[in-house]
């Protein structure tokens, strides 16, 4: 049971180890920023359930590494020559539904007014064309639209997303549907006609080539191309309804939890066992003081003083796990009082005290050390109450917002009716993971109190 | 120490923990709900003012309606006693006193189902459903866990032993709200056999209440009992595996009782002392998680009470909550305490 539980622990400290080395840290500040994860699908399922099901999801794809050709044509008549730019996006489309949508953005930088043509080679061999459109005139040396500085590239920068809901585009492919679709595509909408078969409407699968063309007299130079097509799977955990990706909220967690219960259980140990050894070292008054107040704090509800607190001073993830601290230390108190009583017994105690040791000495040098084993195990085991106590302040929505914690996410999942909607990936892999790190703990709890309390093995 | 002595301490001790209690709240709540009531106090005045345009035209000057509207403020605020800061002493014990007497005064937003707004009336309502549905789930858990661990420890290193140790360890790392959510989705959603939300739709004083609330609790029992009685058979385990192992068990059989005898009649009875200590302590840590558990179920008893008006800080209500909470934590501590004191004599003179 120990083996095993050192075992977990050592993958989740690998995990938040990997964690914070190589997920950017921004990934954790913009964690609630909609913004950061605008190309992420809504409420996707993990990817890895295609392999299970008959049906295959469509997945989501975000591809920003296309192939690049560039080619200089001299044109009659021009004055220069014109330089064509084509980006070539392969979406291998194996799916079982359509996409919900695609959405093209790009960043570039140009002078004059180039032209942008974008069409699609469908596995079928025929080719529609989606766009053709003159894009906005930038003099050379003027802010780009996105007020991003010019790079000193000889134009400026325009940064531009294309939707699939594009008018423009859905009068296009309703032009070129008679050519290709012999079934009646109006009314469809643009990623339904585009995915499907000509002659019945349904999806189509093989490879699709996007190509992106943009040809320009007077330089262009693409800073960003990412060819977004919108699916319902989505990566390893899949995302939330904010299109948060659940795999990046779930890693950050590990750390985050760690943090807390280790805190949480390493300061009030150390808080209950000094208190503990003193009360019982010095005994008398001070002991029947300090034990009554040791009482008071037991008898205090918890959790009602937990909400209540983080309510009226702070719901702050630091100011949390002081106030955890402050209900964790009391039941190690009394056990370290009794123990300090039965060894300041002792011979050697005594003998301290003769040879005129101070008190402070006497406590750390000769009494706290044979408390020890007791106390790693006592932090183990009050790890995992720490952890799930603040994931339950939490989950009612009295934990810190801006860090995505497992509890966090469960309640977030809550608010949008994970439950009811059948969203599993969105409750079910926090809690394991709450579960699994419990355990870890209780499991190197148990080994450590079995070897401080010999007594226990017999059965 | 006698008994009683020992008793007349700890009343002594817990009486003392409930005024702390009580003077802690106050201080984390009473700023705020003097700015509350205060800002009551304005909006009253106000609205009094333009229900009423006569009062409003007998002013000549903006200066004199505005002194006007201001006296009448520092006339209320001085009737409810707000001009003293919430922590005069006068108004501590005044406001203590009050609790002590369950007058917990009316709630700002929260009303009880029959649409009263006494705090009292709100939670004596509500009390009654956490404990129907606190109190079952505990004795089931403890039934169920008493005989499984008297099983469990009566054939130490078995397979029914591995069982539920390692039951009692998986199941209870689980947050009891985190499984109840997943129950819910399972079945209350995907195979649709328990209601979702666990407070009944029609009202308390319609027929068929008492019938459609215990259905309504089905879901959440079983939950709650489906994570605490593993903990509880690992308990009471590890009392039998170490009574099993004493010398009159081994007399008794060696003298040829049944086996089942010896495990129900004599090790059981054995073990009861720490047993119904622990049951009585359970029983007040059942309502404390009560919070969260009726928040994910949404059950109309005191946890979901609290944190309704946590959200919406309806103060008084915070308070009486508070205070209730204590009183049944503290009451369940003194029993305990002073049960484990009659069956275990040296806890009384330990001290």
């Amino acid at each position: 049971m120990g083996a095993a539980g050192v075992v977990i622990l050592a993958a989740l400290i690998i995990t938040s180890v990997a964690t914070i080395a190589v997920i950017p840290v921004e990934t954790l500040q913009e964690w609630n920023n909609p913004k950061s994860w605008i190309s992420y699908p809504k409420a996707a399922v993990p990817a890895w359930t295609n392999a299970v099901l008959p049906q295959k999801i469509p997945e989501h794809m975000m591809l920003d590494d296309p192939a690049v050709s560039e080619r200089a044509v001299a044109v009659d008549g021009a004055a220069g020559t014109v330089a064509t730019t084509t980006h070539e996006f392969a979406v291998d489309y194996e799916y079982d539904d359509f996409p919900s949508d695609f959405i093209y953005s790009f960043s570039a930088e140009y002078a004059g007014s180039p032209l942008l043509e974008a069409s699609v080679d469908r596995p079928d061999g025929s080719t529609v064309l989606l766009l053709s459109k003159a894009l906005p005139y930038l003099a050379a040396d003027r802010e780009g639209t996105e007020g991003r500085a010019d790079s000193g590239g000889g134009g400026a920068v325009h940064s531009e997303r294309v939707f699939s809901t594009d008018s423009t585009m859905r009068k296009n492919i309703a032009m070129q549907a008679h050519s290709i679709y012999r079934y009646d595509t109006s009314g469809a909408s643009t990623e339904d006609v585009l995915f499907s078969d000509a002659t019945d409407g349904s999806v189509l699968q093989g490879l699709y080539t996007f190509r992106v063309t943009v040809s320009s007299l007077e330089g262009f130079d693409m800073l960003e191309s990412r060819l977004v097509v919108g699916g319902k799977a989505f990566g390893i955990m899949g995302t939330d309804e904010l299109r948060r990706d659940l795999a990046i909220g779930l890693l950050w967690g590990t750390p985050l939890a760690l943090f807390i219960g280790i805190t949480v259980a390493v300061a009030s140990v150390v808080a209950g066992l000094l208190y503990g050894v003193y009360a019982g070292y010095r005994g008398k008054k001070t002991d029947e003081a300090m034990m009554r107040f040791n009482d008071v704090i037991y008898a205090l509800p918890a959790l009602p003083f937990l909400i209540i607190l983080s309510v009226t001073v702070s719901n702050s993830i630091l100011l949390m796990v002081g106030f955890l601290a402050m209900f964790g230390w009391v039941g190690v108190a009394k056990v370290a009082r009794s123990m300090s009583l039965q060894i300041k017994t002792r011979g050697y105690v005594d003998a301290a005290e003769t040879m005129g040791q101070s008190r402070s000495k006497i406590i750390t040098r000769h009494i706290v050390p044979q408390l020890l084993p007791y106390a790693f195990a006592s932090i183990a085991i009050s790890v995992p109450a720490a952890i799930t106590t603040e994931a339950g302040l939490s989950f009612l929505g009295l934990g810190d917002p801006s860090f995505p914690t497992w509890g966090q996410i469960l309640h977030d999942a809550n608010t949008f009716g994970a439950a009811a909607r059948g969203l599993w990936w969105w409750m079910v892999p926090p809690g394991v993971m709450i579960a699994i790190t419990g355990l870890a703990f209780v499991f190197i709890g148990n080994a450590l109190d079995s070897i401080v309390n010999p007594r226990l093995r017999r059965h | 120490m006698g008994l009683k002595k020992y008793a007349a301490t700890r009343v002594a001790t817990m009486f003392g923990v409930l005024m702390i209690t009580l003077l802690i709240t106050i201080a984390l709540v009473g700023s705020n709900m003097d700015s509350i009531l205060k800002q009551g106090i304005a909006f009253q005045v106000r609205s009094e003012i333009t229900e009423n345009p006569a009062t409003a035209e007998s002013f000549t000057s903006v200066e004199e309606f505005e002194a006007f509207v201001q006296e009448q403020i520092d006339a209320r605020t001085a009737l409810l006693g707000l001009d003293e800061p919430w922590y005069s002493p006068q108004r501590i014990g005044i406001t203590m006193y009050k609790i002590m007497l369950l007058d917990f005064g009316q709630a700002t937003f929260i009303t009880s189902d029959s649409g009263s707004s006494d705090v009292r009336e709100i939670i004596l309502e509500k009390l009654p459903r956490t404990i129907l549905l606190f109190t079952t789930a505990t004795v089931v858990i403890s039934i169920v866990g008493i005989f499984l661990g008297a099983l469990a420890g009566s054939r130490t290193g078995s397979a029914i032993d591995k069982l539920t140790s390692s039951f009692a360890v998986v199941s209870s790392s689980f947050p009891v709200w985190w499984v109840g959510m997943i129950m819910i989705f399972l079945f209350a959603f995907t195979y649709q056999v328990f209601p979702a939300r666990a407070t009944p739709e029609i009202l308390p004083d319609e027929p068929g209440y008492a019938a459609a609330l215990l259905y309504h609790m089905t879901l959440p029992l079983i939950t709650i009992v489906l994570i605490g009685f593993g903990a509880w058979a690992y308990l009471v385990r590890n009392f039998m595996a170490g009574i099993m192992q004493e010398d009159f068990i081994s007399a008794k059989t060696a003298i040829g009782i049944r086996r089942k005898k010896i495990i129900y009649m004599h090790a059981l009875k054995n073990a009861a002392p720490p047993i119904v200590t622990i049951l009585a302590l359970s029983l007040s840590g059942s309502l404390g998680g009560a919070i969260i558990t009726e928040a994910v179920f949404d059950w109309p008893g005191m946890g979901r009470l609290y944190f309704e008006a946590i959200t919406v800080m309806d103060l008084p209500v915070i308070i009486g909550a508070t205070y209730m909470l204590t009183v049944f934590f503290l009451a369940s501590i003194f029993t305990a305490d002073i049960l484990y004191g009659y069956f275990d004599p040296r806890v009384r003179t330990s001290s």
